[in-house]
């Protein structure tokens, strides 16, 4: 990307997440837990030109790292995602999300009788599909609309 | 048999399901011989919703191996209603009790608290999904009245809520039986079963009328529609009709047409069949407590 397309700044510290499926910026900062309110520094570019994806959205949170379990979540929305992570202002690690099997925590399920969804001691675990995810409490299976799924309780 | 917990019809494979027959047919011929087989065994009875027939088979299996139960009692007398949580009460019962069995509202309850406890925990239904020692039961009354080889085997009514249904039709890809699935639209079978069953390849069809399949059926097993999965009223006495059979129903049947029922009926089967040698449904309950048995010998460590 050159200088004239740069819409972004640069971060110091933090997430670069690059190649988002377009239009898939904001379900990744509900990944992340961020919202008006969090505090942190972040830039959203959306529907960005790229040539590997036609268009793509980018997220830089600033201070700030992905835990493996928002990582396998990631991968289900945005798939081709890169993961680039800066240190002062140098790219340190650069990966793509890899499909995990399972998914635990940050989703929930959509099954208002699922054990999960109680006030229980239990995180939310799914079974990743080729079409989809799958509760590993309940079995309800979710194909379309994973991101509505997203936990921003 | 090696599983910590029963919990869902699914992680039976064939042998486990024959292993626990068969004991429960010798168990069902000869009890007297067992009688003192789990002499201090206590079992850790939790049902959070009513059940008359799981509860009191369970019991008296218990019972009948020389042991005896510790029972949670209802819900309204007990802490939960203090508002402790389901992983709480189990882990507080385990240490009154060598096995569990736990009834609860909600899907998935069972494997959550399975994951909290290291004795044995059974699965006696949870919410709309699974209810594996209805199926072994089940599953006991078609071996010994149809037998497994090639099994054509109807299942009608609510197949959309009715837990015996999902754990059975999981259990039947086992013995490769032909499924035909009988029920308004509405209560079709659910996506994460249609999903398992067409994973195990099983051979499957849905019908919304039982008439062109039951001159096929070796068993018909017929569930309960309840009125509060419709609308209203009217709706559910139109529907609910439909799915009805009585002693004139059958005469289009086979001579040894099996009929089940998992019970409690209301007027699904009319009384004019239980008269019949159609009629298996109360042999199929008295099943419930051999069967327990049986199951109960192996969680408790009754390899021989």
């Amino acid at each position: 990307m050159s200088d004239r397309e740069l819409r972004v700044s640069k971060i110091r510290n933090g997430t670069v997440i690059d190649h988002i499926s377009a239009g898939q910026a904001l379900n990744v900062l509900a990944i992340l837990g961020i919202d008006a309110g969090s505090g942190e520094t972040v830039s959203v570019g959306m529907r960005v030109p790229s040539d590997r994806l036609g268009s793509k959205d980018i997220v830089k949170v600033e201070g700030r790292e992905l835990s493996q379990d928002e990582v396998d979540v990631l991968s289900l929305i945005a798939p081709a995602a890169t993961i680039n992570i800066v240190r002062e202002f140098d790219v340190v690690e650069k990966h793509r999300v890899e499909r995990p099997s399972e998914v635990v925590g940050v989703l929930s399920c959509p099954n208002p009788h699922c054990v999960t969804t109680e006030d229980e001691p239990v995180e939310s675990r799914f079974d990743v599909l080729d079409d989809g995810i799958r509760c590993s409490y309940c079995d309800t299976i979710v194909r379309d609309g994973i991101a509505e799924q997203i936990d921003v309780a | 048999m090696r599983h910590d917990h029963i919990i869902s019809a699914k992680q039976l494979s064939r042998a486990d399901i024959e292993e626990v027959l068969d004991r429960a047919a010798e168990m069902d011929a000869d009890p007297e011989t067992f009688a003192d087989r789990h002499g201090n065994a206590l079992l850790g009875l939790l049902f959070f919703e009513p059940s008359t027939r799981t509860k009191m088979s369970f019991t008296a299996a218990v019972k009948r191996l020389g042991g005896d139960v510790v029972d949670l009692g209802t819900v309204e007398s007990s802490s939960v209603k203090k508002g402790e949580s389901l992983a709480d009460t189990v882990r507080v019962v385990e240490g009154y009790a060598d096995a569990l069995v736990l009834r609860h509202p909600s899907e998935g309850s069972a494997q959550m608290a399975s994951e909290f406890v290291d004795v044995p925990l059974i699965n006696a239904g949870d919410g709309a999904g699974q209810h594996p020692t209805q199926t072994l039961l089940d599953l006991y009354t078609i071996r010994e009245s149809a037998g497994f080889d090639d099994l054509t085997i109807g299942i009608m009514g609510d197949l959309k809520y009715g837990r015996t249904v999902h754990s059975l039709a999981h259990a039947l890809t086992t013995v490769d039986a032909d499924q035909h699935f009988v029920s308004p639209e509405s209560l079709q079978l659910p996506r994460n079963v249609r999903y398992d069953l067409h994973e195990e390849g099983a051979s499957i069809r849905e019908h919304t009328e039982l008439e062109p399949v039951l001159p096929e059926l070796d068993v018909l097993y017929v569930t309960r529609i309840q009125a509060e999965r419709f609308p209203d009223e009217s709706e559910y006495r139109a529907v609910a009709g439909e799915y009805q059979i009585d002693a004139e129903t059958l005469e289009a049947a086979r001579d040894d047409l099996t009929v089940m029922h998992p019970l409690p009926r209301v007027d699904e089967i009319a009384h004019d069949i239980d008269e019949t040698d159609h009629a298996h449904y109360f042999q199929q309950a008295h099943s419930g407590v051999p069967v327990r048995m049986a199951l109960l010998d192996l969680v408790l460590g009754g390899d021989r």
